[in-house]
């Protein structure tokens, strides 16, 4: 669970932005090396099929989350500038830091103490049924921490005595953070005192550190103030994020109904916040910002406002855990939700680097509420569900929105890096049913082997131009037509890769063929796997989600062909808009039953 | 008749499995064996299989096989008596019979054209017109064919020629099927063979992977398949890795760690998945780090990981089709399967996995043959082959596992022969003892040689060193023949590369046991035509023994009740001391030819005995008769005529009628079936007793439908079978060490049974805990 962590005083995002970079080349999502084919698009690992027990907690999936890589590079060359700027100034002002690094500290640690994390998230990973998931409410949570870890009862969250109290007890050192590194996560603002910057560009608009003259404690005061009018509604940035193994999905609730006093309220860093993250569309070389899958004048919560749809590569967690920490992010004393196996392996530096404590949340409740509650507000009016009208006729065939009403029960299909298929019988009743290591990961993973690509992008546009006939062999290879003794079509694949067995046809045959291959492959893979499935558990519905449909057109046309013919008719194939994020909406969603139960 | 059916097929993906190894095509030795043994002409079909350009071709033919059985006769004198002293009790000619026999044979496609070369050669004088052909080779080589051969070919169904093959061997060959363990001692662990094989999931992974629901004999189900098999770890691998040899790359693939280029749990959780319960090692998703990584993979990784996913893949499918069907056990074949310890080992993993060990991966040891045999059978379909029952040859076939890629150049070398299947056609169908209390866990063997290293050592040992002496007599056995020292040699020969081979690979042809060591000889006896080496023994033996069977039966009726109970027990005991099969007692006998019946009683163990439950039987006697006792004998001469036939007189006497099973086809001293016609003729003629039960059939001699020395109850003589029930046999009598030791010594009937046995081998009287010549008399109840 994430945390607070009194920071001391408002923080100036703009400057925060700069900072960043340590050579001055990079910006906050950039991804650590420049070329790298993190920055390609990937996906958060599914399960593998290779094995999960059902029976581990595993059950857990990794959600799908697609970063694209920034496309002309705008953003990261603007970025990239402001950062080299940040630098410097974060070496000439290295004075700030001192008082608010002895009290952030404790506060850090004592949410810790409070809640450690693992032990909770493996009271919530180990119960045997997911029948019913947990409330993740405030009290709930209490409840659990009771159960889980006693000890760490007794220091309500923000309090900083007790915090400093729980530090003592537990003996924690400080983190390992030099002091130049905390001094350049820039001054500590005016907090909500000062006047707002509001640098659009932030890059462009270096600013001087603030002088600190609030006290955190005040600070802290004021924040509470502000929340304090709205109960059961937690205190502003509200994100949810998924920590994929190959991408991290981010959704950023933008209010738009903020009053002037509020305005006039708002701490510094949460206002560049807002700013930076809604006036940009790409966050550094590889963040994106999916505008078009914004969704408009939503009431979350109470506050109305638009939610965001952000990616970049898992590979940069690492700076975005440093920008949060130069940032001074824990100052905001929001809670930071997070699914995806990410928030386990980067938990330690959340923690340790940012003096965040992530709120931890199991990755297939999370998916199923986001995806029920996406689905709920529709997609800025039209529908979210979609399903392809005459699939196995090409000429016909076209999307055409689906009522996910009365969804139940449904296979969910998550086709993350790897992928993991759910049967869904009500909203907290469902079983991990099985998965496959045969994924979105592994369509990029042979790509990029195959042909020398680096991005999903690039090797989806490859897939698009070839021919996967060329390198499959066909039925029809091996009988000169139709295998009629098992009904088998002649233009069904009979082995997939099977004519590079020879080396002719290897010496000759084009990327872009075996691009297309690979993703027919793996396609109609996790297309059998998911019919399989729906079989055995008897259930006519297969929603398949996750970011390797993600402008991926063939695939969805193909699961929706491979669904309705090998089943004559018996099964639909359902698609929905917002694909890979529905794991970070569920992560977010958590945050609101927090704050609903305190 | 007179043909010869052939069956043939190629194209089996294995392609480049072992060049040297298959170039052997060991054709010179099949010419070699047919230019005299088999007459010329024959038919065939032809089998290709349909996945892949392979490089190998498979041919399979039915042939007839003519060599020499030992007949015995009566003399035609039954006026005269027969009391003279020298004159045998019944005469023996060697005579020439046709059996039939099915040959598998794999080669290079490069040899294809000697193929039909050989093939042709053999056409002379045939009516046939066509070959039987199926597969994706079959359209490559049908020209070529029907040029070279001037026959027809006709297309068979692949799928249909799999299944038809996978039942066939099934059937006909007992531990056919096999669990694979990597990492356990004995890797393989041999299914003794279902009764009832149906149904069953076959998985074929050829190019693409098939799944087959198998229902009965006819009716067959595909219900499902992918396009991710063989082919795709082949074509796909060549690209990765640039090699361009399926075996290259399982070897690659058994060098490579995976884990550089999958991404696993741990990958994405960090350390967090110990205390979530996770196992980290497990693929979230394959070639992953490829994705995101920038740098080069090694060849052995990329095909490591390649692998993994393949059979992942192909692992869950089965297990979702076994789920959805309810079926519990899924045979793997197909080339990318075939003798591959690599595939067969993550295939494995994968159905454990998946199915939390409901379902069971198995393996066929004649995998390979599948699609051959079952082309053979489709084009022999109005001879019916099914009709019969079929036993491998063990002289003529090569073990398991000869391909293994790991298998060093030496290996490779010496299995030259790896790639040969020879079924005997057995005149009569085989079935189990309908007696067996559990038919499907009933195993003959008492101890698996595969299993006890110990054990194997020393009866391979064991085995090499009687070599000699079984040369020498069955070179004795055959005075007049000129070339029988020659012939003798070459048996040597053979059966002792069997012994080294099984000493290497102590699964090569299912489990090891002493009974395959036993049947393994004998099969390489009649391979170089000694069909009966102990012949003349067994009729001077015989002969000895009737003059004594007067004395013997005056002396037991002479005795109190219960003296003669035991008494008849101790004859029975002593009588199978006479074993030729065993080397203590051999020892004795060519040293001592005196060596009598007394001496042998009084060589008994005094009880009581290592195993004694003879107050239970003498117990049981005093009871009412039995209905009817099903005897299984064991040696010729005192055995038979002292021991047994007093016993069989004394359940006569009680009332209870006897089923006297002797062994159809000679195995060492055993006595045949048509040998104790002639003994039971003899004793008739001297006793009335016996003469009135064979009048009255309250005394009935039946043939086992085996020739080997120990006993297996599930493969019997149908006729056996239904004389047993007819009869309601209520008591089995198993006698001897090689029927009541080696096997069937835990074997549960539903009836009383009496087990008895000399130990005549101080090794295994040592590990049973008492010395040689220890008595085993065991009588058993079943619970009710």
């Amino acid at each position: 669970m994430l945390k607070l962590v009194g920071g001391g005083g408002g923080q100036d995002w703009a400057c925060s932005v700069a900072g960043t970079g340590p050579g001055g080349e990079e910006a906050a999502f950039e991804v650590a090396r420049p070329g790298d084919r993190g920055e390609a698009d990937g996906w958060g690992p599914g399960w593998g099929c290779a094995g999960i027990p059902d029976s581990a907690p595993g059950a857990g999936m990794l959600q799908a989350g697609a970063a694209g890589p920034v496309r002309g590079g705008q953003g990261a060359e603007e970025v990239g500038e402001s950062s080299g700027g940040g630098e410097e100034r974060a070496v000439r002002h290295p004075q700030a830091p001192a008082l608010r690094l002895l009290n952030r500290k404790p506060q850090g640690r004592s949410g810790e103490i409070k809640t450690p994390g693992n032990d909770l998230q493996r009271g919530r990973l180990s119960r045997g049924s997911r029948v019913a998931p947990p409330t993740l409410g405030m009290g709930d949570r209490s409840g659990q921490r009771e159960r889980l870890a006693p000890h760490s009862l007794g220091a309500p969250p923000g309090t900083g005595a007790a915090a400093v109290n729980g530090m003592l007890h537990n003996g924690f050192h400080p983190p390992p953070v030099p002091p130049p590194l905390v001094c350049s996560r820039g001054p500590v603002g005016g907090g909500d005192a000062t006047p707002p910057r509001l640098p659009l560009l932030p890059e462009l608009q270096p600013q001087p550190p603030l002088a600190q003259h609030d006290s955190p404690a005040k600070k802290c005061r004021l924040r509470r103030r502000m929340d304090s009018g709205r109960k059961n509604r937690p205190p502003f940035p509200w994100f949810g994020m998924d920590i994929g193994g190959t991408l991290v999905k981010l959704v950023y609730f933008e209010p738009k109904d903020i009053t002037a006093e509020e305005e006039q309220e708002e701490v510094e860093n949460l206002k560049s916040i807002r700013k930076y993250l809604t006036s940009n569309t790409a966050y550094g070389k590889t963040g994106i910002r999916d505008v078009h899958l914004e969704l408009k004048n939503l009431t979350m919560c109470g506050r109305k406002g638009n939610l965001h749809f952000i990616r970049f590569p898992s590979c940069a967690m690492h700076k975005f855990i440093q920008m949060g920490s130069e940032k001074n992010f824990s100052s905001l004393h929001t809670t930071l939700c997070a699914t995806g196996g990410g928030a386990f392996k980067f938990e330690e530096d959340f923690r340790m680097i940012a003096d965040l404590q992530l709120h931890k949340l199991d990755e297939l409740d999370c998916l199923i509420q986001g995806l029920l509650y996406v689905d709920s507000v529709g997609f800025n009016g039209k529908p979210e569900c979609y399903y392809f009208e005459n699939p196995t006729n090409p000429e016909l065939c076209q999307k055409k929105p689906y009522c996910l009403d009365n969804p139940y029960p449904m296979l969910l299909v998550n086709m993350g890096s790897g992928v993991s298929i759910l049967a869904v019988y009500s909203k907290d009743n469902y079983k991990r049913v099985t998965g496959t290591s045969l994924g979105g990961g592994t369509f990029l993973g042979l790509c990029c082997l195959l042909t020398g690509c680096e991005t999903f992008e690039e090797a989806l546009e490859m897939a698009a131009k070839g021919d996967s006939t060329n390198v499959d062999k066909l039925v029809k290879d091996i009988y000169g037509g139709d295998y009629e003794r098992f009904g088998l079509q002649g233009s069904a694949v009979a082995s997939s890769f099977g004519n590079m067995m020879s080396k002719e046809k290897r010496d000759s045959i084009s990327k872009e063929d075996l691009a297309r291959a690979t993703l027919v492959t793996i396609t109609n893979n996790i297309g059998s796997i998911a019919r399989m499935c729906a079989l055995n558990e008897n259930i006519d519905r297969v929603v398949f989600v996750g970011n390797f449909l993600r402008i991926n057109m063939v695939s969805m046309k193909l699961l929706a062909y491979a669904m309705d013919f090998w089943s004559k008719g018996q099964l639909k194939a359902l698609f929905l808009e917002h694909e890979g994020y529905f794991g970070a909406v569920g992560a977010l969603l958590e945050l609101f039953k927090m704050t609903d139960d305190q | 008749p007179g043909t010869f059916k052939m069956a043939e097929c190629g194209a089996s993906g294995g392609g480049s499995s072992g060049d040297s190894l298959d170039k052997s095509i060991t054709l010179s030795r099949r010419e070699g064996l047919q230019a005299s043994f088999h007459p010329p002409g024959l038919n065939f079909a032809w089998f290709v299989s349909p996945l892949t350009g392979g490089s190998l071709t498979k041919l399979a033919y039915y042939s007839t096989v003519q060599h020499k059985v030992a007949k015995v006769r009566s003399f035609d004198h039954s006026g005269k008596d027969a009391e003279h002293d020298h004159e045998p009790p019944y005469e023996i000619s060697v005579q020439e019979e046709i059996t039939a026999r099915l040959h598998f044979i794999k080669f290079e496609n490069t040899y294809i054209e000697a193929c039909l070369d050989f093939i042709k050669d053999h056409l002379v004088n045939t009516e046939t017109k066509v070959i039987q052909a199926t597969g994706g080779g079959a359209y490559k080589f049908k020209d070529l064919i029907e040029e070279k051969l001037r026959l027809r070919v006709a297309k068979q169904d692949v799928m249909t020629c799999l299944i038809k093959g996978c039942n066939f061997v099934l059937k006909n060959i007992p531990q056919e099927a096999f669990v694979y363990q990597k990492d356990s001692d004995p890797e393989f662990r041999f299914q003794t063979n279902h009764p009832d094989i149906f149904p069953y999931l076959l998985v074929n992974i050829g190019s693409g992977v098939s799944i087959v629901k198998v229902e009965t004999e006819d009716r067959f189900e595909w219900v499902g398949g992918s396009s991710i098999g063989g082919g795709t770890f082949w074509g796909l691998g060549a690209l990765l890795t640039r090699t361009k040899k399926f075996d290259e790359l399982l070897h690659l693939a058994s060098k490579g760690q995976h884990t550089n280029v999958d991404m696993l749990v741990q990958d994405i959780y960090g350390g967090a998945h110990q205390t979530l319960g996770l196992s980290g090692n497990l693929i979230a998703s394959s070639f992953g780090k490829s994705a995101t990584a920038d740098k080069e993979f090694s060849k052995e990784d990329m095909a490591k990981s390649l692998l993994h996913m393949i059979s992942n893949d192909i692992g869950q499918l089965a297990c979702l089709h076994a789920k959805l069907h309810g079926l519990g056990r899924v045979y793997f074949g197909g080339f990318f399967i075939r003798g591959h310890p690599v595939t067969m080992r993550t295939i494995t993993y994968s159905i454990n996995f998946f199915s939390k060990g409901e379902v069971q991966a198995l393996f066929l040891r004649h995998e390979g043959y599948l699609g051959a045999i079952g082309a053979f059978l489709k084009g022999a379909e109005q001879d019916n082959p099914n009709q019969y029952s079929w036993g491998e040859n063990y002289a003529g076939s090569s073990g398991l596992m000869s391909t293994a890629p790991e298998l060093g150049p030496t290996q490779r070398a010496r299995s030259g022969t790896f790639d040969l299947l020879e079924m005997d056609r057995l005149e009569r169908p085989l079935v189990n003892l309908p007696l067996l209390l559990d038919p499907s866990s009933y195993v003959p063997d008492t101890v698996d040689l595969t299993d006890d290293a110990l054990a194997r050592k020393y009866w391979l040992t064991c085995f090499e060193e009687a070599l000699d002496g079984v040369v020498k007599r069955a070179v004795a056995s055959q005075p007049d023949a000129a070339d029988a020292a020659e012939r003798a040699e070459k048996f040597r020969q053979k059966y002792w590369n069997k012994l080294q081979t099984l000493r290497q690979q102590p699964f090569a042809y299912g489990t090891l046991t002493v009974r395959s060591l036993l049947d393994t000889r004998e099969h390489c006896l009649n391979e170089f035509n000694f069909p009966d080496p102990y012949s003349k023994v067994k009729q001077k033996e015989n002969g000895a023994a009737l003059k004594c069977f007067p004395g013997v039966t005056r002396a037991l009726d002479s005795l109190g009740w219960e003296q003669r109970q035991l008494a008849l027990v101790k004859g029975l005991l002593a009588g199978n001391v006479f074993d030729w099969g065993a080397k203590a007692v051999s020892d004795v006998l060519e040293s001592d030819p005196q060596f009598g019946f007394e001496e042998a009683k009084r060589k008994l163990q005094e009880r009581p005995w290592l195993v004694d439950s003879y107050s239970k039987w003498l117990q049981r006697l005093k009871g009412p008769p039995h209905k009817c006792a099903l005897i299984f004998a064991d040696n010729s001469g005192v055995d038979i005529i002292l021991g047994v036939f007093p016993f069989v007189r004394e359940l006569l006497f009680r009332g209870t009628e006897v089923i006297l099973a002797c062994n159809s086809g000679p195995a060492l001293n055993d006595v045949t079936h048509s040998e104790a016609l002639i003994v039971a003729e003899r004793i008739a003629a001297m006793d009335p007793v016996v003469h009135s039960a064979l009048r009255g059939e309250r005394l009935l001699l039946v043939q086992t439908g085996s020739s080997s020395p120990c006993l297996d109850l599930s493969r019997l003589d149908k006729g056996l079978a239904v004389l047993v029930r007819e009869r309601g046999a209520d008591l089995v009598v198993i006698e001897g060490m090689g029927r009541a030791v080696h096997t069937n010594y835990h074997a549960a009937l539903r009836c009383e049974s009496l087990k008895l046995a000399v130990i005549k081998n101080a090794w295994l009287a040592e590990r049973l805990g008492g010395r040689l010549f220890s008595v085993i008399f065991k009588y058993e109840v079943p619970a009710e």
